[in-house]
């Protein structure tokens, strides 16, 4: 194809954006939107999955018959959200086994939230609310996103993550109006999330390498840092209302900009941990490698049987 | 007195879908694949659905305050009633799907039983669980073929966990004092009489699978009478751990 064809090409495809049409995987696009959104739904997905870990930790120990099963529940959703986002991630001509050891290798990241612990059974109330807070306010706006794969599966995981965040804050409901020791572990649970999941959001708009493309193709409607000052100012009244303090003390209502002011975010442990030195980190990729290289074998054997009744079939035929 | 055998006679297959349940869910998010780990995260939903229904029916008989998770979570080990199969470890996915397996195959025949039973609760739990049971079964043996008949390492992996584990079936089909009431009360199953389909069913499909029945005259038994294998209290610690330390509250 030649370079003026390409520029033609390019020029329809903006206007399509332009137009809110979607774009689907027999569409062309240009090389670039293509690798992008590899980059992000894989990045997406591997979310997924690895979240799967710190929540997993409280399966076997969760209080109650309800909780332990609403739990489980919930870690298969993140399963499911996962199958579906490497499915629609295959969409752009890449296999789940690649996508796979792009994350065992470290090329590929998944959200940094997910290498902190879960140390008491009030972080599972922690993540939903917060966590899936946040990551609520970043994928809304992705169900109408260009990339039509994309939108739909961001349409059904954006209703199960509205029940999960839901669903953790009746947790924390549960413990603050519980007893001492209870709205103690809440309080504590509140204390560590906090700041993660404001560094959710990402980099400050001024450090943030990919806004203004993604701004283009729709990949993102709202900067980081206006993303940030919706959840905190959604979250604040939530804290209020259940008796948990926020951990920050330059939290204050502001009249003037009707949005709630903030202290500074330490950016040093953001990138910390993005660099690969949070504090499970180690843990998280392992638990993958892990999983993946046991069931090796696992797989293998399906396949080989699936080949040999295949076989088997053809000799019937004939 | 009646309530009390019917309670004792619940606990005996109530434990087994708990302790089963909570096995499986210890190996979510750890699956060979993604839809594997879904599938096996399904069947622990099921089992432990299973599981509150009948503690929910034995808090209701007690008649004192007692609750699903008092009887789940507060038990001493010599008070749960399930057999050692259950409570094996997952060693790896040869072993999970032999005990799925050893377990559902049963699990399906008891069901089919229970659901005649004279007592409307129970009749009624075991019709609602036969539909998901049969799922389980219809997982696991498709599982035993692909490993038995699939690489000569899969092959392997998984004789070698059908000969550590068949020595804990024959408790399956054993009768306490407390089945044997049930069962003279149109309550509970004579088991003894299952033995023989699920024999047969068994070697049905390891014979698809090329897997064979190891040659032993020598079962383990205890659980029934709640003694458990060593792997039991850690299971418990894990399970109980919160309402342990934190008891007497809300969640």
């Amino acid at each position: 194809m030649s370079e003026k064809e390409v520029k033609n090409l390019e020029e329809i495809f903006d206007q399509r954006i332009a137009r809110d049409e979607k774009i689907e995987p027999r569409d062309w696009m240009p090389e670039k939107y293509r690798k992008t959104h590899i980059r992000q739904i894989s990045q997406h997905a591997h979310s997924e999955i690895v979240g799967m870990l710190p929540e997993g930790n409280w399966i076997s120990r969760a209080p109650s018959m309800r909780r332990k099963v609403a739990l489980l529940a919930k870690v298969q959703d993140e399963a499911g959200h996962g199958l579906y986002l490497y499915s629609a991630c295959e969409t752009l001509g890449i296999s789940r086994d690649e996508l796979y050891e792009q994350l065992h290798t470290g090329k590929a990241k998944y959200s940094s939230i997910f290498n902190y612990p879960t140390i008491t059974w009030a972080d599972i109330g922690a993540i939903g609310w917060l966590v899936d807070g946040a990551a609520i306010i970043n994928q809304v706006p992705l169900c109408s996103t260009s990339y039509g794969p994309y939108a739909r599966a961001m349409v059904r995981v954006c209703k199960e993550e509205s029940f999960h965040q839901r669903q953790g804050y009746e947790i924390m409901m549960t413990l603050a109006k519980g007893t001492p020791e209870q709205k103690e572990l809440a309080q504590d649970a509140l204390n560590r999330w906090w700041w993660p999941s404001l560094m959710m959001l990402g980099p400050t708009d001024a450090e943030s390498v990919h806004t203004e493309q993604s701004m283009k193709w729709k990949l993102k409607r709202k900067t980081n840092d206006e993303l940030r000052q919706q959840f905190i100012d959604q979250t604040v009244p939530q804290a209020d209302l259940i008796g948990l303090t926020i951990p920050d003390p330059d939290l204050k209502w502001n009249e003037k900009t009707g949005h709630y002011d903030f202290g500074e975010i330490n950016w040093d442990e953001f990138w910390q941990v993005v660099k690969g030195h949070g504090p499970c980190n180690k843990e998280r990729l392992s638990a993958r490698v892990n999983a993946w290289k046991e069931g090796e074998w696992v797989r293998d054997a399906a396949m080989a049987y699936a080949e040999k009744q295949n076989i088997k079939k053809l000799k019937k035929v004939i | 007195m009646e309530n009390e055998n019917k309670i004792q006679y619940i606990y005996g297959i109530a434990d087994n879908a708990l302790i089963l349940g909570q096995r499986l869910s210890e190996l979510c998010g750890h699956g060979p694949n993604l839809e594997t780990d879904i599938a096996m995260t399904n069947m622990a939903l099921d089992l432990l659905g299973q599981t509150r229904s009948y503690y929910q029916y034995v808090a209701q008989l007690s008649g004192d305050e007692k609750t699903e998770d008092d009887i789940a979570f507060l038990r001493t080990e010599r008070q749960y009633k399930n057999v050692l199969l259950v409570e094996q470890p997952n060693r790896h996915f040869g072993y999970v799907i032999t005990r799925q397996f050893f377990y559902d195959v049963f699990h399906l025949l008891l069901l089919q039983e229970l659901q005649n039973s004279s007592d409307e609760t129970l009749s009624a739990i075991a019709k609602k669980g036969i539909k998901e049971v049969s799922y389980h079964q219809r997982f696991s043996s498709d599982w035993i073929k692909r490993l038995g008949d699939g690489t000569e390492e899969s092959h392997q992996k998984v004789q070698e966990a059908i000969n550590d584990l068949w020595r804990f079936t024959d408790e399956l089909f054993h009768m306490t004092d407390d089945d044997d009431i049930a069962m003279q009360n149109n309550i509970g199953v004579n088991t003894i009489v299952l033995k023989e389909k699920y024999i047969q069913t068994i070697e049905g499909v390891f014979e698809e699978a090329t897997l064979a029945i190891p040659e032993t005259k020598w079962f383990q038994k205890g659980g029934k009478q709640g003694v458990h294998s060593e792997h039991m209290g850690y299971l418990l610690s894990d399970l109980q751990y919160m309402q342990r330390v934190y008891p007497n509250m809300k969640w």
